[in-house]
């Protein structure tokens, strides 16, 4: 691999830097970057991995005293949850990713997207089957085959989406209506698409890359497939993961470094190629299995209009979905 | 009063209730924390502790908990004794298999048994062909008994076991001779005497089910535990999440509670006999085929079972040219921190366990009480304490082994401390005052007497501790040095993003690392 990142070196002081990072991601998703981050800038990083809400909770409860400079997370809430705490980003680094993709406020930016989708068996339906829209799930004849997942905090930054674009009665209209087709809840995605791909449930509300994985294990016989809602809306949501730097970091210098690789084609292609993920910045390719970034019908909604979680759960909790 | 008086005159007492102190603060961080954040809540925490849903929620966890130690209670004594009593045949190897299971984490178990049992899994594929259209749902109730008590049943073996191998065997003689058979004798004279035992297995067993997160909600049971972490994973709602922690609390002070009645009520009306171990196995006769058979079964469901879906998972890994990283280096950090974690535990319980049973009075149940704050909660409310309390008065130790390890010594010290005090209960204490009368100074007596005597306790605490702390997530995760990878990390790290082949290698080995120091123990404690 080539490093693309030229060596900053500002401090001509022995003393090497090392930056901690507390990621939500997974190693498995990360952990080969970052290592590239440290070999290409000879900036040391030590990872905290876990996950992203314990994490969140573990930055608050450490307070000012947190040894962490970059909180990586692995979805819109978890960055919301931490928007106070992170400091203003420069807009060299915001520059080239896509408006979408990143805090309004430059507190934190996008470093791969996820597309929310519906999962469905293929031995069961073809795409015919499904609705344009996902107000079609609410028709009876899917009573008992839809599943979700509806404490993940994907499916939550969904609804967030939803509340968005169609505003509080039509989202509670649809919850309502899916609840009453008696959906299965599922803990996360990866046994939400287990169910599916085994005839448990016919369809589910997903992020797209977890069926990959399957794909990749299971081979191509995997009997699940993706469909991105036609008509758009809510249902084809693009949410990033990403990442912000603390305002309590004394490395705030390096953190920024850190973000830049993250948003260099090296990077973005890793995202891309080996988690099947959608970059956040203009030419670089996808992984040939996905459906390009410009085909789906995604709505126009920008991710900091996504900070109302609690509105969300307050709702969520008001049609009896989660406790 | 006289007798205070004379107790505060006798510095073994002083110093023994001093460290006994000093471990009871370090247990009950977690408490401390939990009202000092639940002091800063709002209405909205109140309206969530008075809702129906939540009283609904409390309910159908009191109910699981209740079953899981029943059946577990009706799978452990029977086997316990089969397995200590019994000519059984290959009892070494029946008890190292079944208590193996303890270390599979409860997510892994989870999704295993959705796998395997699912409305569509892998069983319902094989009996496709014989015509068995659908297999009854696995979800909800039944499901999480069947999980939870099929793998969490050792926590009621291992005490109860313990206790057996230590019970006055001369009571049984009597009982033979008076014409009474195996059977009689079992109900009428053992089952009384292992009570504080079950009781003390049982507060394990339902406190388990309260703090358990990934069995319930794979198989979509909602307990209390679940929503906290929903307040966790999906609200970012701390506060809420802490009210509802001090909620599972007072629950868990009812167990806490019922346990220790039944284990005063038993024990203080125990025998004042020199108790006798037993000398001979019995002989089942024709039971041992059904005895074989169900421990078989029992084998089966939680450990063949669960392994050949983990190894379907690999082989699917493998043909399709997974890699698979730091097995190796993940095993050796696994096994060197659970092994010390239970060296520490087993020594910091001694203290504990032994004021509690020579010096009862209101400060002992006080401690006794204690102790099961932390193993009632949910790991991450334990976890997040720490961070609370380290970075603002241990700051060097934060992020290092060492409040790692306290982490897991207030996690798992009630379990070590339960399995000791029944069986330092069980020894006559004029053999500890024989011993001081020919001389012998209150450190010679504990280790001559005291520690020999509780060995079985001493043992079962460990292979507890070690287990417990071997698929320890949050706390290991939230807590440890950067860059320290154990197994159960790895299985989650796997198993969240869906590398189901990495998941399964890594419980495999975790499995098979665990089970290598308990081979061990349990040689030589059934070769004693």
């Amino acid at each position: 691999m080539i490093p693309l990142v030229s060596c900053t070196n500002n401090t001509s002081d022995d003393e090497k830097k090392t930056l901690t990072i507390y990621s939500g991601r997974s190693e498995k998703l990360v952990g080969p970057i970052i290592e590239q981050f440290s070999e290409a800038t000879g900036i040391d990083t030590r990872v905290k991995y876990g996950g992203t809400s314990e994490l969140a909770a573990t930055i608050l409860e450490e307070g000012d005293k947190s040894p962490a400079d970059i909180f990586f997370a692995q979805d819109p809430a978890g960055l919301g949850a931490l928007e106070d705490k992170f400091t203003t980003l420069p807009d060299e680094v915001l520059v080239e990713v896509n408006d979408k993709f990143k805090s309004d406020d430059k507190k934190w930016v996008g470093t791969s997207g996820r597309a929310r989708t519906v999962v469905y068996n293929t031995n069961m339906l073809t795409e015919q089957d499904l609705p344009d829209d996902m107000f079609g799930f609410t028709d009876p004849k899917w009573k008992g085959k839809i599943g979700w997942a509806p404490t993940n905090g994907s499916f939550q930054a969904m609804v967030t989406g939803m509340r968005k674009i169609w505003g509080d009665e039509k989202t509670k209209e649809w919850l309502n209506g899916i609840n009453a087709n008696n959906p299965k809840s599922f803990p996360n995605n990866t046994s939400t698409v287990a169910a599916v791909a085994n005839g448990e449930v016919e369809v589910g509300f997903v992020n797209h890359y977890y069926l990959y994985r399957f794909l990749e294990e299971q081979g191509m016989d995997f009997s699940a497939r993706n469909y991105h809602i036609e008509e758009g809306g809510p249902g084809a949501l693009i949410l990033v993961a990403g990442a912000g730097v603390l305002e309590t970091s004394e490395n705030k210098e390096e953190a920024i470094e850190f973000l830049e690789f993250m948003l260099s084609p090296v990077s973005q292609q890793f995202f891309a190629s080996q988690n099947y993920e959608y970059p956040v910045v203009e030419g670089v390719k996808i992984n040939p299995m996905l459906k390009p970034l410009a085909d789906i019908n995604s709505p126009k909604i920008e991710m900091s209009d996504m900070n109302d979680l609690q509105g969300t759960v307050t709702i969520l909790r008001g049609v009896e979905i989660i406790p | 009063m006289n007798a205070i008086a004379a107790r505060l005159n006798d510095w073994f007492y002083i110093s023994l209730l001093i460290i006994s102190l000093v471990i009871a603060a370090a247990l009950s961080i977690p408490l401390i924390y939990l009202f000092v954040k639940t002091i800063g809540t709002g209405d909205e925490a109140l309206e969530i502790i008075f809702r129906w849903r939540t009283f609904n929620i409390i309910v159908r966890t009191l109910v699981l908990a209740f079953s899981v130690t029943i059946v577990s209670a009706l799978i452990s004594v029977p086997l316990a004794w089969f397995l200590f009593r019994t000519n059984i045949p290959l009892r070494r190897l029946w008890l190292t298999l079944t208590v193996i299971p303890l270390v599979i984490p409860s997510y892994v178990g989870g999704f295993i048994m959705v796998a395997a049992f699912g409305p569509t899994g892998l069983f319902q594929s094989m009996l496709s062909s014989f015509g068995v259209e659908r297999l009854p749902e696995i979800y909800g109730f039944w499901g999480s008994l069947i999980v939870l008590s099929v793998l969490r049943f050792p926590y009621m073996l291992l005490p109860v076991s313990a206790s057996l191998s230590k019970l006055d065997v001369s009571l049984e003689e009597v009982s033979h001779s008076l014409g009474y058979s195996t059977f009689k004798t079992f109900f009428k004279v053992i089952l009384p005497q292992l009570k504080p035992a079950i009781a003390t297995g049982g507060v394990f067993t339902s406190l388990m089910v309260l703090s358990d997160f990934g069995a319930v909600s794979l198989l979509r049971y909602e307990t209390f535990t679940w929503a906290i972490y929903v307040q966790y994973q999906s609200a970012f709602n701390f506060d809420v999440a802490a009210v509802l922690s001090t909620l599972v609390l007072l629950l868990a002070s009812i167990f806490i509670i019922f346990e220790s009645r039944i284990r005063k009520n038993e024990l203080s009306s125990g025998t004042s006999k020199l108790r006798r171990s037993f000398s001979s196995y019995i002989d089942i006769g024709a039971w041992k085929t059904p005895v074989i058979l169900f421990l078989t079964a029992l084998v089966l469901l939680s450990l063949v079972i669960p392994s050949a879906v983990l190894f379907y998972w690999l082989y699917l890994g493998i043909t399709t040219g997974q890699a698979f990283s730091n097995v190796l280096s993940m095993a050796f950090n696994s096994l060197t921190i659970s092994l010390v974690a239970a060296v520490v535990i087993v020594i910091t319980a001694f203290p504990i366990a032994y004021f509690s049973c020579r010096y009862q009075g209101k400060m002992s149940r006080f401690l006794e009480n204690i102790v099961y704050v932390g193993y009632a909660l949910p790991g991450v409310v334990v976890a997040l304490s720490i961070v609370f309390l380290g970075i603002r008065f241990l700051r060097p130790l934060y992020q290092t082994y060492i409040l790692l390890i306290a982490a897991y010594v207030i996690l798992f010290l009630p379990i070590c401390i339960g399995t000791m005090r029944n069986l330092i209960l069980q020894i006559n204490t004029n053999l500890e005052d024989a011993a001081r009368s020919l001389g012998k100074n209150r450190f010679q007596v504990i280790a001559r007497i005291t520690l020999p005597l509780i060995k079985p306790g001493i043992l079962a605490g460990f292979i507890l501790a070690f287990l417990l702390t071997m698929r320890e997530l949050p706390s290991t995760l939230i807590l440890s040095p950067y860059g320290f990878r154990t197994l159960a990390t790895g299985i989650w790290s796997a198993t969240s993003e869906t590398f189901l082949a990495a998941g399964a290698m890594y419980s495999l080995v975790l499995m098979l690392v665990a089970s290598v120091p308990m081979v061990f123990i349990l040689l030589k404690r059934i070769n004693n």
